[in-house]
């Protein structure tokens, strides 16, 4: 690896992506262009809450993020 | 337009107090201006939303539209097949969308969509141990849906037939049971075709009626809309005047013949 920064292998809404390992929850939003407001996010089937979104994500976890959407 | 609700006929449900006994979901709406419309045309005040994943292009208009028309979000767990699911789905919306109500569904197969009565029962005491107010959508069997009450949920939300199908209420009976015995809102959930059907559930004497497909999916979705609206008044108001007895020969309403 040439730069410093280190990187970790997620997989996100099943599609996989390469984040900062310092990015955590936000990073990644803002990364994908998602909003990050009215979402919630499950990192390995477990709610990732708001408050703890500049937490970093291990390397290799399964990120689902889910928003309101029509139905029921 | 007129509204026929009698003043001061509230439905009370989970901590809420609301004036129409109509719930509605968004789901089989063409867009969400015509969703709109509808949802103006049935004076509801509480409608449900799935939780899916997010897209740079989905965004979060359907909450921006909620919020515009003041009605409050309910929350499903729509495509759920065990309590395990169940929760994380229910904790994710209320992540998403800062309530604690939420409609539990868990489904034995897609397709019936009927709910696993094992799994349901099991999700219910999880959700409301976790904290949530929920709206169990169930069979409509008396006996699950006594066993759901005692696992503390808000209201019990039985079937008048199968998710989508518009075959209105199979088993009326079933339904005056479940309503004669609970000891918190029943509200009849899935099956409605058309308005009668709407009113029979309120005649029966459910508390409310939670509706999607028959207006989203119809011709004209604000038309049935306010029909149903009207339905669920006129049934309200008929379940409280004390219809007359059925008899087997006529009895005439004119004087005799001297």
């Amino acid at each position: 690896m040439t730069e410093s920064k280190q990187l970790v292998e997620l997989t996100v809404n099943g599609s996989p992506v390469t984040l900062d390992a310092a990015a955590g929850v936000t990073g990644l939003l803002a990364q994908l262009g998602l909003p990050d407001c009215g979402v919630a996010v499950a990192v390995d089937g477990v709610v990732r809450p708001q408050g703890r979104w500049d937490l970093p994500i291990a390397d290799g976890a399964v990120v689902d993020v889910l928003t309101a959407v029509q139905g029921g | 337009m007129a509204d026929a609700a009698p003043a001061g006929d509230r439905l009370e449900i989970a901590g809420r107090s609301l004036s129409s006994r109509l719930i509605m979901g968004t789901g089989g709406a063409p867009n969400l201006a015509v969703l709109a419309d509808a949802l103006a045309a049935s004076g509801t005040e509480l409608t449900t939303v799935a939780m899916r994943r997010v897209s740079p292009e989905s965004g979060t208009g359907l909450l921006d539209l909620l919020r515009r028309l003041n009605i409050e979000l309910l929350p499903n767990t729509a495509g759920c097949h065990t309590a395990a699911e169940a929760l994380l789905v229910a904790q994710l919306a209320r992540e998403a969308t800062g309530t604690e109500l939420v409609k539990l569904e868990v489904v034995a197969d897609d397709r019936t969509l009927l709910p696993d009565p094992l799994e349901l029962v099991d999700a219910a005491a999880a959700l409301v141990a976790d904290g949530f107010a929920v709206l169990a959508y169930t069979n409509d069997d008396p006996v699950l849906a006594r066993r759901l009450e005692d696992t503390g949920v808000a209201a019990v939300m039985p079937l008048g037939s199968p998710i989508g199908t518009g075959l209105g209420i199979s088993n009326p009976h079933n339904i005056e049971m479940i309503v004669e015995r609970a000891g918190v809102p029943v509200v009849l959930d899935a099956g409605i075709g058309t308005a009668s059907d709407a009113a029979l559930a309120m005649e029966l004497g459910c508390d409310a009626v939670l509706l999607a497909t028959a207006v989203t999916r119809a011709q004209d979705p604000v038309a049935m809309a306010a029909a149903m609206r009207h339905a669920v008044q006129a049934g309200r108001l008929a379940a409280g005047a004390g219809r007359i007895p059925k008899r087997f020969w006529a009895q005439a309403s004119s004087p005799t013949i001297p």
